[in-house]
């Protein structure tokens, strides 16, 4: 086995020299009902998984077997398999689940339910729910800390990053940041997370540790009016040097020096651009267009958007798989 | 009736007695509490004034419900409690009843007595005018949820007055960029005959001037009184309405000022040539509909459904955004003290996020909160002013109603 493993990972680094490895892209349909399924090498969809009512949150479980899509309307998330995009079972995640983060220990699911002001917590190996943490209004974009400590929650209508232990469950920290917080990213070393104010139009960088606003970024995109840039999803790459922010009606992904904070570039993609996913070695980003039913994908060292790819009606959420 | 608002206003009443020493009690400390401090929560008590609502409608679906509007403010209340638990502050609200520009103004010293520092106003204009006045004078904020007149906010100019409520001008200029855009130029105007219903026709012809619409008629339907509706009522409807508006001129569309529902609901299906309906009946431009799901807007009509048992009606939602405008103030300005909540409101840096797919934020020389209106019919959400294309130097919302050079109030 572990010789197979030797070999592939030297295939895998051979083929970086010339090209990417290979991997897959999955992309949930909020208004189709559906995950597309895209082959990285061709680019194209090769398959469309139906699945439950309002597909959004998405990502992958189980060391890569598992997909793991949160239906809203149905108040559930399913688990898919990743290779035969076979529906496996679903799992009690309270009502109307809209994104989640997994811990690193690979089996907590950490789901913010919108309508109940909860974020439920739930065992991935047992399928059942561990816990319901009281939050803020409207709770929405989740987070994880690299060490696995923190969780960070934000509530859109209490516009609070809610800092919660995943030892105790209980809040240990709430930061105030601008209007309707849709999602918390940590950067890879755990010094900063950033959150997005989608009303607000900016990004929060936080203190993890004292709970502090440190930054607060903002945008600026000549010939759109300031109450179109609404950020949402933000990826910041494992070296901590480069941000991605997509910013909704504005059409735009801001590219962020993620040391001085300063906005490098405004990337013209699809409209009302939402959630951002990298490829596994973070070649490529890929970005969510709900209006316009595809997918960017921006070629990352590049700073340039290199491929368009139609999907389904609204996608929503993006996740990559190496084969 | 009488008996119902009777043994309500008891209830509440009672209610307002308990909570009247914790909501005093708060006001004091308030100013040495602040965020920090979540041991001992500030108390932030915020008023809401019951009108005496029309309880015959011409469409039963449009009845109200006894806690139209109130429901709205108690959800809000809950929404800020939520956040509340975080920042140390707890919310409480006080309801009174008032029929009467006076009985308004009493309900504003009761409020004030029993620990309010702000009262949310579902007033007629005359109403709102005199109990502001009475707010005033115990150095009140008030929210106006009710008085859609254009002179409140460009003449009337009342500095202790926040207007939540969109104006007819607002509601008239929503409705006309869309039917600029559908390219509906030529209106068929027909108003009622009562004073608001002369109002909002004004506001439509000005509507219909400033994007370039003509009304090709102008009719007014009389109101000559009569029950709302009699058995086999729609025998006549259906020959009367088509006769009254026939012989009009080319036109796309029958726009309806109707307010007082004297007419306004019979005229869809009932035109006499074969035209949408938009205004009072049809497509209507309103601050909320119990149909609005987008910008998250859906997570509020879940909570409002879960808590109320019945949808989100406009009034629900304007109550809850002013009720949210005390609480998004307290927040950002870290206190539970009145004047410093309302130096945060009234200042610049305020805005609010009410599922409008931007921050709304006051006007600062009249004190209107700027908001996107929808266009509905009911059923669905039609679209949502204002349009692209139609544009302002400072803020697209701003191409909505009466703009600060047309106005004479200037805080």
């Amino acid at each position: 086995m572990r010789a197979i493993l030797c070999a592939a990972s030297l295939l895998a680094l051979t083929a970086s020299a010339g090209q990417a490895m290979a991997y897959t892209i999955f992309v949930s349909n909020e208004k189709g009902n559906s995950v597309s399924v895209i082959d990285s090498e061709t680019m194209e969809v090769t398959d469309t998984i139906d699945v439950g009512q309002r597909p959004r949150g998405i990502t992958v479980a189980e060391e890569g077997t598992h997909l793991l899509v949160a239906v809203g309307d149905d108040d559930t998330v399913e688990v898919y398999d990743t290779k035969t995009h076979e529906r496996l079972y679903t799992l009690p995640s309270g009502p109307d689940p809209e994104l989640f983060v997994l811990h690193p220990d690979g089996n907590h699911l950490y789901i913010a339910n919108e309508d109940d002001n909860l974020v439920t917590v739930v065992d991935l190996k047992s399928r059942s729910m561990v816990s319901e943490i009281p939050v803020g209004v409207e709770p929405e974009g989740m987070g994880v800390s690299p060490d696995g400590k923190f969780i960070v929650n934000t509530s859109e209508t209490t516009n609070m990053a809610h800092f919660i232990d995943t030892e105790s469950h209980e809040i240990v920290g709430n930061v105030l940041v601008d209007q309707r917080p849709r999602f918390a990213e940590f950067k890879a070393d755990g010094s900063e997370v950033w959150v997005s104010s989608e009303i607000g139009g900016s990004v929060s960088i936080i203190d993890p540790i004292k709970h502090e606003v440190t930054h607060k970024i903002t945008f600026e995109v000549p010939g759109l009016r300031p109450e179109a840039i609404q950020p949402v999803g933000v990826r910041i790459t494992k070296d901590g040097s480069t941000a991605f922010v997509a910013l909704g009606p504005a059409n735009r992904v801001a590219v962020v020096d993620a040391a001085t904070y300063e906005v490098t570039d405004y990337l013209l993609v699809g409209q009302r651009v939402w959630q951002l996913g990298f490829s596994p070695d973070e070649d490529m980003i890929f970005a969510t267009n709900g209006v316009s039913n595809d997918v960017s994908v921006i070629d990352v060292a590049a700073r340039e958007v290199v491929n368009t790819i139609p999907v389904g009606e609204f996608p929503w959420g993006v996740v990559t798989l190496a084969d | 009736m009488g008996g119902t608002v009777r043994s309500r206003f008891a209830a509440l009443a009672l209610a307002c007695a308990l909570v009247a020493p914790y909501a005093l009690g708060a006001v004091i400390s308030a100013a040495v509490s602040t965020a920090a401090n979540a041991a001992e929560p500030v108390t932030i008590a915020i008023g809401y004034l019951i009108p005496e609502r029309r309880e015959l409608t011409l469409s039963l679906m449009d009845r109200p419900a006894a806690d139209l509007g109130a429901a709205g403010a108690a959800l809000a209340i809950d929404d800020n409690n939520t956040t509340g638990r975080f920042t140390g502050q707890s919310y409480e609200l006080l309801t009174e009843t008032a029929a009467t520009p006076e009985e308004a103004a009493a309900a504003v010293d009761r409020l004030a007595a029993a620990g309010a520092h702000w009262v949310i106003a579902d007033m007629p204009g005359e109403a709102l005018v005199t109990l502001a006045a009475a707010a005033d004078a115990k150095g009140m904020l008030v929210f106006n949820v009710g008085a859609r007149d254009d002179a409140l906010r460009t003449e009337t100019c009342l500095a202790n007055v926040v207007h939540i409520v969109p104006s007819r001008a607002m509601l008239a200029d929503a409705l006309a960029q869309y039917l600029a855009w559908k390219k509906w130029t030529r209106w068929f105007l027909v108003a009622g005959s009562h004073p608001e219903d002369i109002a909002f026709a004004d506001a439509i012809r000005r509507a219909a001037a400033r994007f370039g619409a003509r009304i090709v008629e102008d009719r007014t339907f009389e109101d000559t009184g009569g029950a709302r509706t009699t058995d086999s009522g729609h025998v006549q409807v259906q020959r009367r309405l088509p006769v009254f508006l026939q012989d009009a001129p080319e036109h796309d569309i029958v726009v309806v000022a109707d307010e007082n529902e004297v007419f306004g609901t019979h005229v869809p299906y009932h035109t006499w040539t074969p035209r949408p309906v938009a205004g009072s009946a049809g497509l209507m431009p309103t601050a909320w509909s119990p149909v609005h799901e987008q910008w998250g807007g859906i997570q509020l009509q879940n909570r409002f459904l879960d808590k109320v048992g019945r949808r989100m009606e406009e009034e629900d939602m304007l109550a809850w955004m002013a009720v949210r405008s005390v609480g998004e103030a307290a927040t950002r300005a870290a206190s539970g003290d009145p004047e410093t909540i309302d130096d945060y409101l009234l200042g610049p840096d305020f805005s609010l996020a009410a599922f409008k797919g931007e921050a709304l934020t006051l006007r600062s020389w009249n004190r209107q909160l700027r908001q996107p209106i929808l266009l509905a019919d009911g059923k669905s959400v039609v679209s949502v002013s204002p349009q692209e294309g139609f544009l302002h130097p400072s803020s697209f919302l701003d191409t909505l109603g009466y703009d600060r050079a047309e106005s004479a109030c200037d805080f």
